[in-house]
């Protein structure tokens, strides 16, 4: 008996190895509300998507496209673009992949009730498939964007998603895609589990079985993983992570987001509500029209001290819409300077020596510390004699609010893999037949910056493109269209002995993580 | 008894009709759903197109015309942010939360009612004492701290229960349970407990203070004076009046522990349907928020209604009648 215990107890660290050594267990921060790719755009979604499936065009780390399921593509003219496509993938019920099922994934995203992907291939309007690893699009007009938007199409088996509604999605039956892992279960709002391709085109994942748990309290994701039943998890709390960085048994992995907080201000009434004197009249002029008021108000905030004691370091003052390593941030912009004297200034020069009264509006459980930042900026805002009056509201009673637009002062956070694509919703002069200006809520119109952002979707170079892109950006920068405040981090926190490579769309990828 | 029946169903039916158009022009008030799940790449004509698909962009009262057309059909819509029908999404989550909410009624009964009789038989002794300050405790912690209090000691520092989620489930009388394992048990038990805190100690102090009023009556002394031993006066006589109170109060409470156990199904990550209607709340998801209310509201028809006949047995001098009938 004695002599059996050491290999008992060897046997058992054996089989605690087969079980927890190549399984991943990922406690996801948000739910997952469908599996059909082709359904709803939001985060976590696309996040499990990106497991099953792959797009034709890819990004990187740091938002730059990269091939996908194509290998290479080229504008053809003006109008076509062709994509070769990568040979000898295999989809996961063994059938090949090839140009059908990329064009029936494309037909799928306009197919789908209430679909969200259709916006991604609508200027697609003609599909040619030159051979079974060709394929040609076509728009009406000439469109950069054709190789981007392609990026969230994911591609579906036509075979076994020919006339597949979203339930066949949830139950596995149509989920057969060529990603990294193959799809094993979806639990409603508790889990989805994954188990590897063997056969993956780009390299095989370090993990046999994949469970994404669906966690959302922040401090149950962290007791899940300081208890040891998850792996690793994802969106740490600021005010978590000195304690998280002291604990011997954790690693973090950190990296910019792509989101960007800031602030619109109304350029376009000439009363916007809220704005009054200090004695509470309505003002006479709108102050925010003056160039030199906008640019008071980014003066007196200090970017600095929210990044370093609101956010515990978990932040990057902006002086861009988009953050450093994505496409059309303008680099030889910087963070406006903390000067409330300068500020001070300024408003006495514009009129307003006395300032004036307005309310701030913000989210309070949407951006990283949103409630917060807004009472930081509204103090700040006070020292140069601007009263802000707070207003925080959660985000499903704010966002029909502000998009109606009740409020003159408003925080807004948004995450966009380039530059012109923010400019062209965020500060675009309102045009919906081209999609432009759509959550422009300061009014700002700049025919300058419309013209260069329509002249750049039209440009298929991409080094040229980018920069009539930083050309933009430069221009409604400089204008004080938006007042940007900082780029978000996105952490992630996982065992010692795991490493994961951090990305700047804040996805959490099972296939980048690796064991040590 | 039939015409009771009939009568607490039509008022049950006016119950919802009202409740879902309170809750209807509520949403509607708050604002526009697709302003929340729309991509935010998306330009004007897409959010005006996928709002006309939801049906959202027409008078609040057509809207709610056209939701009692299909409701009277048994129809409560789709989900907007799921895509499937509403009632299937909640009917898939209630067996978790049913489970839960079971568990923590059977957890606070049976400690509740013996620490009650206790204290009631004993009040002036240490033990007696204790169970009162402990049902103080229970009932002023906030339910939210204690849920993260016990997987801090149990799932973190000890680790002898998992912190979050669910156990495998098994298919039981056709629905998908997790009590038949013990991995299923490991899961339930800290949930579970939280959620029968509050009632635990509400049971305690009903317990007790029945069983104060009941040893003072007639009955027991005359009880006593029989010659029965004390276990018989206590177990039968004494208990069965306790229980009147404590079945119609838990009754009601069983209710609210399956309405509310948001809490507590959010901390632990416990996938029932509480969970699902805040998700839903955040969303604007009209269908389920909608559809949640009516069953919640068919749900403590049927238990009010239960609790009437379990009282009638009980205490034979009630009768299953409307005050005015």
């Amino acid at each position: 008996m004695r002599r059996l215990l050491p290999v008992l107890l060897a046997a058992c660290s054996l089989w605690t190895l087969a079980a927890n050594g190549t399984e991943l267990r990922i406690g996801m921060a948000a739910d997952v509300t469908s599996m059909d790719p082709h359904f709803l755009n939001i985060a976590p979604n696309t996040n499990i998507s990106w497991h099953v499936f792959d797009a034709l065009t890819h990004v990187d780390e740091d938002a730059r496209l990269i091939p996908g399921l194509a290998l290479s593509w080229r504008a053809v003219n003006a109008t076509t673009w062709e994509f070769k496509l990568r040979r000898g993938v295999k989809f996961h019920d063994g059938s090949e992949f090839t140009a059908e099922d990329a064009v029936f994934s494309i037909e799928r995203t306009q197919k789908v009730p209430n679909g969200q992907f259709q916006i991604y291939t609508q200027r697609i309007v003609g599909k040619q498939i030159v051979d079974k690893y060709t394929l040609r699009l076509r728009t009406a007009t000439p469109d950069a964007m054709v190789p981007y938007d392609l990026d969230s199409v994911f591609i579906v088996s036509k075979k076994a998603a020919a006339n597949a509604g979203s339930a066949d999605f949830d139950s596995g039956k149509a989920m057969i895609g060529t990603g990294p892992f193959r799809f094993v279960r979806f639990a409603r709002g508790d889990r989805v589990e994954l188990a590897r391709n063997d056969d993956y085109w780009d390299g095989k994942p370090a993990w046999d079985k994949v469970v994404f748990r669906i966690v959302p309290t922040d401090p149950a994701r962290l007791a899940g993983l300081l208890s040891g039943e998850l792996d690793a998890i994802e969106q740490i709390p600021t005010a978590d992570l000195p304690r998280i960085r002291r604990d011997p048994r954790l690693a973090t992995a950190q990296k910019v987001s792509w989101r960007t907080i800031f602030f619109h201000l109304d350029q376009y009434r000439d009363r916007p509500p809220s704005l009054t004197d200090n004695s509470g009249r309505p003002l006479e002029r709108n102050p925010f029209r003056d160039i030199r008021v906008r640019q008071a108000i980014s003066k007196s905030i200090n970017r600095q001290a929210i990044v370093d004691r609101l956010m515990d370091g978990a932040a990057l003052p902006a002086s861009n819409l988009v953050s450093p390593p994505v496409f059309g941030h303008a680099p030889d912009l910087k963070p406006e300077p903390y000067d409330p004297e300068g500020a001070r200034k300024l408003l006495a020069e514009a009129g307003f020596p006395n300032g004036f009264a307005m309310t701030l509006a913000a989210p309070n459980n949407r951006y990283v510390n949103d409630d917060q930042i807004a009472q930081a900026v509204a103090q700040m805002l006070a020292h140069i004699g601007i009263r802000a009056r707070v207003e925080l509201l959660p985000m499903n009673a704010y966002l029909p609010k502000a998009r109606k637009r009740e409020f003159a002062f408003a925080m807004l956070g948004w995450g966009s893999f380039s530059g012109d694509l923010a400019l062209r919703s965020l500060v675009a002069t309102a045009n919906p037949a081209q999609g432009f200006g759509a959550w422009n809520w300061s009014g700002y119109a700049n025919a300058r910056v419309d013209e260069l952002l329509e002249h750049g979707f039209a440009t298929v170079d991409a080094k040229q493109r980018e920069a009539i892109a930083r050309d933009a950006m430069r221009m409604a920068m400089r204008d004080y269209a938006v007042i940007p405040l900082h780029h978000q981090f996105a952490t992630w926190a996982m065992k010692k002995s795991l490493s994961y490579k951090p990305r700047t769309d804040e996805f959490t990828f099972a296939h980048h993580f690796r064991p040590q | 008894m039939f015409a009771y029946i009939v009568r607490r169903l039509l008022q049950s039916t006016v119950v919802l009709a009202v409740m879902s158009l309170a809750v209807f022009a509520g949403v509607y008030a708050i604002g526009n759903p697709v302003d929340i799940l729309i991509n935010p790449q998306a330009g004007q004509q897409e959010i005006a197109r996928a709002t006309a698909a939801l049906g959202l962009d027409k008078p609040l009262a057509e809207q709610y015309f056209v939701f009692l057309r299909h409701a009277a059909a048994g129809d409560l819509g789709n989900s907007f942010a799921f895509n499937v029908p509403a009632i299937g999404l909640i009917l898939e989550r209630m067996p978790a939360t049913l489970e839960l909410a079971t568990a923590a009624m059977l957890i606070a009964m049976i400690l509740g009612i013996p620490l009650g009789l206790w204290a009631g038989l004993k009040p002036g002794s240490a033990a007696g004492k204790s169970i009162m300050a402990g049902s103080i405790l229970g009932f002023s912690l906030p339910t939210f701290w204690v849920g993260l209090m016990l997987i801090m000691v149990f799932s973190v520092y000890f680790g002898w229960l998992p912190s979050a989620g669910r156990g495998p489930t098994a298919n039981f009388l056709g629905m998908q349970l997790s009590f038949l394992s013990l991995e299923g048990w490991r899961h339930l038990i800290l949930p579970a407990a939280n959620l029968a805190l509050f009632n635990l100690s509400l049971i305690v102090r009903l317990a007790r203070a029945g069983t104060r009023e009941a040893m003072r009556q007639d009955y027991v002394r005359f009880a006593r004076a029989k010659g029965l031993t004390e276990i018989h006066v206590v177990g039968v006589h004494v208990l069965k009046n306790v229980l009147i109170p404590i079945v119609t109060v838990m009754g009601l409470e069983f209710g609210s522990v399956i309405a509310f156990a948001v809490v507590t199904e959010s901390i632990f990550a416990w996938p029932g349907m509480g969970k699902l209607l805040l998700d839903s709340i955040n969303l604007l998801d009209r269908p389920v928020i909608v559809a949640y209310l009516c069953i919640v509201v068919t749900l403590f028809v049927l238990i009010n209604f239960a609790v009437d006949v379990i009282c009638s047995w009980l205490d034979p001098r009630m009768r299953l009648v409307d005050s005015q009938a």
